[in-house]
């Protein structure tokens, strides 16, 4: 296993053995990998620190419902032309001027290799991603109006994210190594805790993931407490100086674990409040 | 052969193909799988497996090929020589496990692994002896014996066979039923887009070709922009053999309901079956005639009932053989429940019931008019692709 890059986790990102196998079999390959999970199982964390571990810079693409994946390669702004060619500002013969590249189009004009973060990609129309399959298979486009090809040097590695909101195409699918970020067991956790919080006793952890997974197990919750909320939650008791030894009864800082009215009263029934 | 395990996975429902195949070949060509079964297992699923749905099927149909140590054993020797080849392997033994090491030679350790290799039939955790996880064996994962042989994995870590037959992954099938989010997105589907409304886009042709027609001169042009038209009744059966299934209609309802989601939106209640009216309220008592419902709905608009179709023969086949004998419907059940799907043009009936209590019972009747499928996230999915216009119906509605 040489002769190509491998990601081997951070210091400050822990990855399980199958996520770590996942994302060098795509580097490998050369596929994108799509990386689906809960919220806050580090998804777009992992991109940012696949980069920094290969010291490569991080392209991020964050799409949103109105998304289209033209704007991904490059927006031609023709209000602007218009504008200038109505108000005299600016050379309005020079299209290039008005060609700005998206997040994708930067990705495959880059002279080095760069890692592509397609952030989210479920929440843009279902089509989406069918429109990408082309330039994320031959990794090159080619800008319309003004003819240029752009074709990349050397591949980018794409990441791709997704909340598992959607089914995606399978032609799409079809061309991507795929991972499913389990939620940590318990003894994960206690190292991700640490990494962040490195002087945590280890009673206090204990404590804390206890009534962690407790809160995670309770029936009916709407959004079950992450990976990021128990980091910001550990965090919020250290700051508050709670001793974390003797946390008992209610659950101090509850809002930094459940976000939702409903949950919170679930939880209050429970005597967890 | 490795072969059959694409055509496991195939069968086991993993929508994995040639492309996916030869994908694999190229990354275990590359030595990504560290030449170990659990490796193998990892890039296998990474490759195969495209969604979280599908992890499930990957491990059962991984446990049903590699089940049974005799493919590994070839791999094995070769790696159990290396690792006794490889005199720094040794440095982390103390002295007195150096000298118990000295006891077993290797062709000694070789002649007793086969031969267990050859004894053992199944798996095997813990215990002294078999060749499985967590004994003091001297062969094995993850096992305590010092001069012990690791036969595929990590150190320490969980195999691939345990980590298959954990079946994490079964609560993510999608014949599972369902929550509402994933009705949500099941219904996201169902849609047909087009311009109403405001106009609130900007129209970039027009724009520019309206600018062109005033010589030059800036002329914006907007648009509406693009809404979903398409309009949807909800009929539900409620009360009786119903009500286990009552969260999962809810749920049904509450995604369908959600605001925005389609152009139109109305829902009605029924007991058992349809006869000459529907209800707009769970309770029975505001009753709509099925000839009104029909009479002021499109044929565009589309009908989604949601029952267990399950009754007395006779509650579905005869005048007068609803329930409740004070309301004497004057026609059958199944009359009206074939002018409803006469009418529409696209109708569709979710059946909360598993497909195989349909046969011989009114399911299998109803299933004849209206094309039917179970409420899960497939049967879903298939039942929102042919009310969209794509899928075709399912067998039994064809058939009548």
């Amino acid at each position: 296993m040489d002769g190509f890059d491998q990601f081997l986790g951070t210091s400050r990102y822990i990855a399980s053995d199958e996520l770590r196998q996942a994302v060098n079999v795509a580097l490998a390959l050369e596929r994108p990998l799509l990386v689906r999970g809960e919220p806050g199982t580090g998804k777009t964390v992992l991109a940012e620190n696949l980069a920094e571990s290969l010291g490569l810079e991080l392209i991020r693409w964050h799409v949103k419902s109105t998304s289209k994946a033209m704007e991904g390669l490059y927006v031609y702004d023709t209000v602007a032309r218009l504008h200038d060619s109505r108000f005299g500002d600016g050379d309005v013969r020079d299209i290039r001027r008005y060609i700005k590249l998206g997040p994708l189009g930067r990705a495959l004009s880059a002279t080095s290799r760069v890692v592509l973060l397609i952030d989210e990609i479920d929440k843009a129309d279902i089509e989406f991603p069918n429109d990408l399959l082309l330039e994320l298979d031959a990794m090159r486009f080619r800008i319309d109006e003004t003819g240029d090809e752009i074709a990349a040097v050397q591949r980018p590695f794409v990441i791709i994210t997704s909340n598992n909101e959607k089914e995606l195409p399978d032609a799409f699918l079809r061309r991507c190594i795929f991972h499913y970020i389990e939620f940590p067991d318990r003894e994960l956790m206690a190292r991700i805790v640490r990494v962040h919080h490195p002087d945590v006793e280890a009673r206090a952890l204990d404590q804390c993931l206890e009534m962690f997974y407790g809160l995670r197990e309770l029936p009916k919750l709407r959004k079950r407490p992450s990976t990021s909320e128990l980091i910001d939650w550990v965090c919020a008791l250290r700051r508050a100086g709670v001793d974390l030894n003797r946390i008992g009864g209610g659950i101090p800082f509850l809002g930094t674990l459940l976000k939702n009215e409903q949950d919170v009263q679930v939880a209050q029934k429970r005597g967890l409040a | 052969m490795l072969i059959d395990f694409l055509f496991e996975l195939r069968r086991q429902g993993v929508a994995a193909s040639a492309h996916e195949w030869l994908t694999l070949m190229e990354a275990l060509e590359l030595g990504l799988h560290d030449s170990s079964l659990d490796g193998f297992y990892r890039v296998a699923r990474a490759i195969c497996v495209k969604e979280v749905g599908q992890l499930d099927a990957f491990d059962v149909a991984f446990l049903a090929h590699f089940r049974g140590v005799k493919f590994e054993a070839a791999l094995i020797t070769g790696e159990l020589l290396d690792w006794l080849s490889d005199p720094r392997a040794l440095e982390g033994l103390s002295e007195s496990e150096r000298r118990m090491l000295e006891r077993l030679d290797l062709d000694e350790l070789r002649r007793r692994f086969e031969e267990r290799l050859r004894e053992q039939k199944e798996r095997h955790d813990g215990g002294n002896r078999w060749i499985g996880t967590g004994g003091t064996s001297p062969f094995g994962s993850g096992g305590a014996h010092p001069t012990g042989m690791r036969v595929g994995g990590g150190g320490g870590g969980r195999s691939a066979m345990q980590l298959a037959a954990e079946r994490r992954f079964r609560e993510y099938r999608r014949d599972a039923i369902l929550d509402v989010r994933q009705v949500d997105l099941a219904l996201r589907r169902l849609r047909q887009l087009g311009r109403e409304g405001a106009p609130e886009e900007l129209d970039l042709d027009e724009t520019i070709a309206a600018t062109a027609r005033n010589a030059g001169e800036l002329e914006l042009v907007f648009h509406p922009p693009k809404r979903n038209r398409m309009k949807l009744i909800l009929l539900m059966d409620v009360g009786g053999s119903m009500d286990p299934h009552a969260r999962l209609v809810e749920r049904l309802f509450t995604a369908a309901s959600r605001v925005g989601r389609f152009a139109r939106f109305r829902s009605f209640y029924f007991h058992n079956c349809v006869y000459d009216e529907v209800y707009e309220d769970a309770e029975f008592r505001r009753p709509l005639p099925v000839a009104d419902l029909i009479g002021e709905s499109s044929r565009e608009e589309r009908l989604v009932v949601v029952g267990d179709a399950l009754m007395h023969p006779a509650e579905l086949l005869s005048a007068g053989g609803s329930i409740y004998y004070h309301r004497d419907n004057r026609s059958p059940g199944i009359a009206s429940l074939r002018r409803l799907v006469d009418w529409y043009r696209r109708a569709a009936w979710l059946n909360p019931e598993p497909e195989r209590f349909w046969p011989r019972s009114t399911a299998e009747t109803i299933s004849t008019v209206f094309p039917m499928w179970t409420l899960t996230l497939d049967g879903l999915g298939h039942a929102v692709r042919y009310l969209v216009g794509g899928a075709d119906r399912p067998a039994a509605a064809r058939a009548g």
